[in-house]
């Protein structure tokens, strides 16, 4: 049976606890916007429903941990196709065990869900540091991202806790939508398409004055701080692949 | 911004490159609600140099302006080079607005000596003060402790950095003599011991009183400069060791001396002692992390690292009475041991092991590089009994296995 689901943690965890409720074990787990539809099979559509969802995400809390459940969050918005099973088949086993299943490292669904997992972890850890922003007249700070995978809502939190009285714009251009804090909170938005952001492409009429003066004083500091004797490009480009450069302003 | 104050950052960014350390963390800072920055423990390298180097902090002198002459540093008294100095406002301004930016975790600020101790310490310790009072920064400061500079503004650079460092340089005490006379061991290890004891006392009052200061919550460093004067790898872990036990440092780091232009007290050198670098810095992750002591790495009959192969390596290949170790049954130090098997890989074995049995593919899968590890182990469905457990063997088949390691070896035919 495929199961199809409005693509959101909430809406997974929501289909979980139906194929549960009516003890039918899915074959498939779709975004309903992904379905292409089929001649043979009328797909179960599972609403989203939160005391659902909270449910199925606090027992995972209880058998595996907090780390266990954030995993199954990140390892969804790794946008790999399939996810949604090795996720159903985690809360599954999980249900079943006496030990923390996220442990079981002889399982396979475990070593997959961990190697997404750490694939995520990495491109969370990346765009921390590759971030930059740029100083708007209108005192925003504005960064575009291109990350491998849609790792925006994971690193909001970073970000608010480190400039909490700074207005800030982080853009998805490959996704298209961003994230604005306004010092207080934080919102999802979306440009209208002739609007979308490009990497690099702000426009300098709309920079603060003094912008181009810190970014020039970076590029001189990064050339200043290497030292040409120890030159090891190769170590250097395992460490800011090359397809990261675009965003840095040092490169 | 002006001009000058980008040409100043050049001179003293150049001049501050051979200070190894860049790291970020180590320390926990929490950020206030109109605070700008935090520090959360594991650092953030936001870009690396050409030379393959971490930047995480905005690492400058105060000034390359200085009164003494040390024959391993760039800006000696005697060296024909350009000389700056920022003014208090211009490091700040550079700090905060790096950081809003996101280029920086922090600021590591150090200094040549200009006029005396006293005089030049006040200057790092006003700078730090300023960014965290005036500005709430909390991000993370990394100042140097100049030697020789009174407790009270040790004490002040405590209450505003994350962690402090006083440099050793050279590993002996003779040769420091002979490269800076002016120098000695007892001027450096007197702040370092000083500092060691505030910050224990500081940590101490916190476990009492949640509201204490912090003081220099990431703790203290130093750099050791190798290859500049004839110490072996024995002397140089010993001394590292004996850094980490009695003066509680966080981090001992290792810097392979780059030769710079003509100071006739020290040897010419064609190129840097990366390998050998690079050797110590896995020698040092042994002791901090792998529990290693320092004799089980060199010894009086193996004085120095191997070039061709990681201290971990070599520690397995002289010790064969104690391999293969069996994954199922051994104990996590002894597993920790094997050639090729990291912290993270040992910490999941030990957890897998309650669900069964370890096969082969696991380890794989798991993360153990196989490549070297499997002389050295044993799991459910297999032994490498048959590939012989001879220690010259098994290192020529590593050493011709790995395309790096054999360029290695033919570069030491030279
Ligand atoms: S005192 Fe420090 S800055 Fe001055 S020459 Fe010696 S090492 Fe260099």
């Amino acid at each position: 049976m495929t199961i199809l689901y409005n693509g959101t943690y909430p809406g997974l965890l929501s289909a979980i606890f139906e194929s549960y409720r009516i003890k039918a074990r899915p074959t498939r787990i779709v975004p309903e916007a992904d379905w292409r539809g089929s001649l043979f099979e009328e797909p179960l559509v599972v609403a989203t429903r939160s005391d659902w969802a909270e449910r199925v995400r606090a027992g995972v809390v209880k058998k595996t941990s907090k780390k266990g459940e954030r995993m199954l969050y990140r390892c969804l918005l790794s946008e790999q196709p399939d996810v949604e099973m090795l996720i159903y088949d985690f809360v599954r086993q999980s249900m079943k065990s006496k030990t923390n299943w996220a442990d079981n490292y002889l399982d396979d669904t475990v070593l997959r869900l961990q190697q997404i997992d750490k694939k995520m972890g990495r491109e969370i850890h990346r765009m921390h540091a590759f971030v930059r922003f740029q100083q708007t007249r209108d005192d925003i700070y504005y960064a575009v991202i291109e990350p491998d995978f849609d790792v925006l809502p994971l690193i909001i939190d970073h970000f608010e806790k480190r400039y909490p009285a700074q207005t800030w714009l982080i853009y998805d251009s490959r996704r298209h939508y961003g994230m604005f804090y306004d010092q207080q909170r934080t919102e999802a938005i979306t440009f209208a398409e002739k609007d979308h952001l490009n990497l690099r492409q702000i426009s300098a009429s709309i920079l603060e004055e003094g912008e181009t003066d810190y970014q020039e004083a970076w590029q001189k500091y990064f050339t200043s701080t290497n030292i040409p004797e120890r030159k090891n490009m190769k170590l250097h480009l395992q460490h800011v692949p090359r397809r990261y450069w675009k965003y840095l302003v040092e490169k | 911004m002006n001009q000058k104050t980008q040409e100043k950052l050049e001179i003293l960014a150049d001049a501050a490159k051979y200070d190894v350390s860049c790291s970020s963390s180590g320390s926990k800072r929490k950020n206030t609600r109109t605070g700008l920055g935090n520090s959360t423990g594991s650092g953030i390298c936001h870009t690396y140099t050409e030379d393959g180097r971490c930047v995480s902090l905005l690492k400058i002198l105060l000034t390359n302006f200085c009164i003494y002459d040390c024959a391993y540093c760039v800006s000696r008294s005697s060296n024909d080079i350009k000389r700056a100095a920022f003014t208090v406002d211009e490091v700040v301004d550079l700090t905060i607005n790096f950081y809003r930016r996101n280029y920086i975790e922090g600021l590591f600020l150090s200094s040549g000596i200009f006029k005396n101790a006293d005089y030049t310490m006040e200057r790092l310790v006003r700078i730090a003060k300023k960014l965290r009072l005036e500005h709430q920064f909390n991000g993370y400061i990394h100042l140097k402790a100049i030697p020789g500079a009174s407790e009270e503004l040790l004490d002040e650079a405590g209450l505003y950095a994350d962690r402090l460092s006083v440099n050793i340089e050279i590993p002996s005490e003779m040769s420091l003599k002979k490269v800076a006379p002016e120098k000695n061991y007892k001027d450096v290890l007197e702040p370092m011991g000083y500092l060691k004891t505030r910050i224990k006392g500081y940590k101490e009052e916190r476990k009492q009183i949640k509201k204490a200061p912090l003081f220099a919550p990431a703790g203290q460093s130093t750099q050791l400069v190798v290859g500049a004067t004839p110490e072996n790898d024995l002397k140089v872990l010993q001394l590292a060791d004996s850094l980490y036990q009695q003066q509680s440092l966080k981090r001992v780091y290792y810097s392979g001396y780059i030769p710079i232009p003509t100071d006739n007290r020290l040897p010419v050198l064609k190129a840097p002692p990366l390998v050998r670098e690079n050797r110590l810095y896995q020698a040092d992750w042994l002791l901090r992390f792998y529990g290693f002591k320092v004799d089980e790495i060199v010894s009086e009959a193996f004085p120095e690292l191997d070039l061709e192969m990681d201290p971990k390596m070599a520690y397995a290949l002289r010790h064969p009475a104690l391999f293969p170790v069996d994954v199922n049954k051994a104990d996590y130090e002894m597993i920790l041991r094997i050639p090729g098997v990291g912290v993270k890989s040992a910490q999941k074995i030990i957890q897998a092991r309650r669900f069964g049995q370890l096969r082969f593919e696991h380890l794989k899968k798991i993360g153990v590089v196989l490549k070297r590890a499997r002389y050295f182990l044993v799991c459910a469905d297999k032994d490498f009994l048959h590939l012989g457990w001879d220690p010259d063997t098994i290192r020529s088949q590593i050493l011709h296995a790995d395309p790096k390691n054999r360029k290695a070896a033919q570069l030491s035919l030279f």
